[in-house]
């Protein structure tokens, strides 16, 4: 097999020219695919039959979910990475990444709150699933404060990674939740291994948000990659160059 | 479209609070983890160049005085 590709994910220069190049590409086909699946969703995908309206909210709740945990098992490869091999650009992840995932965290904890009222008749209940959320809100906390409040940037980024990996038991324990113990969460509604319970004109509008928030995710992150190589490599030449072209407009 | 008409769609049979509440928000983070990078990148480049600016008008000063004080040299 050939390695390169990985050695050339050292080069922090190498990786902010594909970015610029692919960053496009993830914001526009994340937004029209979000756009797609919301207006899809929202107004044409039929009613469920129990929970009338309200379930439309499946369509934001789901891939934002999905998405919170995706993030947080990336940022554990990235530990990894960061840990083993010191690579730079593993590190830039972890920092560019929590944030995303915060957000994200919020946003699924907040629909969820929604989509309980109506159907559960509460916003909130101290579940297995729930509680499980919220403790990765709070690892997604802890990696942006610990990374604020080191200075030096060595003990931050092996900090952070330690800190991510030691979370990382977190995340079968929200995906399994909903099997292990009693809970109000209704189970996965994709699984890999089984045909969805809905009819395709249910699930399909979800695909098309779950690849759309894919897509964006990607696209934000490598912003945020491109700021943080930006700021760290500002004594180099080529950050010199690129700084020097921005300005003059 | 699931929906008789626009006002239908808007009301949701009831659920209208909930639906549109989670997308509100959902439209609110969206944005603001889009908008956020974008700020950042502009205050970063901005600062970057200033720093470039002043390093380079330091370095030019430096090289006057040095000169300076050659001559100096020389006319004693």
């Amino acid at each position: 097999m050939n390695w390169t590709w990985f050695y050339k994910l050292g080069s922090p220069k190498w990786f902010y020219d594909t970015a610029n190049k692919l960053l496009p590409w993830f914001l526009w086909i994340g937004v029209s695919f979000l756009l797609v699946g919301s207006v899809w969703g929202l107004a044409f995908a039929p009613q469920d039959y129990q929970q009338g309206n309200s379930f439309r909210i499946i369509y934001l709740h789901v891939p934002t979910a999905i998405l919170a945990q995706s993030c947080y098992m990336m940022m554990a490869v990235a530990a990894v990475i960061s840990l083993v091999w010191k690579m730079k650009l593993a590190d830039m992840f972890i920092a560019s990444a929590a944030p995303i995932g915060a957000a994200f965290t919020f946003l699924a904890l907040f629909t969820g709150a929604v989509w309980g009222k109506p159907t559960w008749g509460t916003w909130w209940v101290w579940d297995a699933r729930l509680t499980a959320m919220l403790v990765l809100l709070f690892l997604y906390f802890g990696v942006i404060s610990l990374r604020s409040a080191l200075e030096n940037i060595d003990l931050a980024s092996r900090a952070s990674a330690i800190l991510v990996l030691v979370g990382v038991v977190n995340i079968p324990i929200i995906k399994y939740s909903v099997e292990w113990w009693n809970t109000l969460h209704q189970p996965a509604t994709f699984t890999l291994t089984e045909k969805p319970a809905m009819p395709p004109e249910m699930w399909l509008p979800l695909l098309v948000m779950v690849v759309g928030m894919y897509c964006f995710f990607a696209a934000i992150s490598l912003m945020r990659i491109r700021n943080e190589i930006l700021q760290r490599e500002r004594r180099t030449k080529w950050v010199q160059k690129l700084i020097s072209e921005e300005s003059k407009f | 479209m699931n929906f008789d008409d626009f006002s239908d769609f808007l009301l949701m049979d009831g659920h209208a609070l909930y639906v549109w509440l989670s997308y509100g928000m959902g439209l609110f983070i969206i944005l603001l983890t889009y908008i956020q990078p974008v700020l950042a990148r502009k205050s970063i480049i901005q600062e970057l160049s200033q720093r470039q600016r002043r390093e380079a008008k330091a370095s030019e000063t430096s090289a006057v005085e040095t000169e300076s004080t050659h001559e100096n040299k020389g006319a004693c």
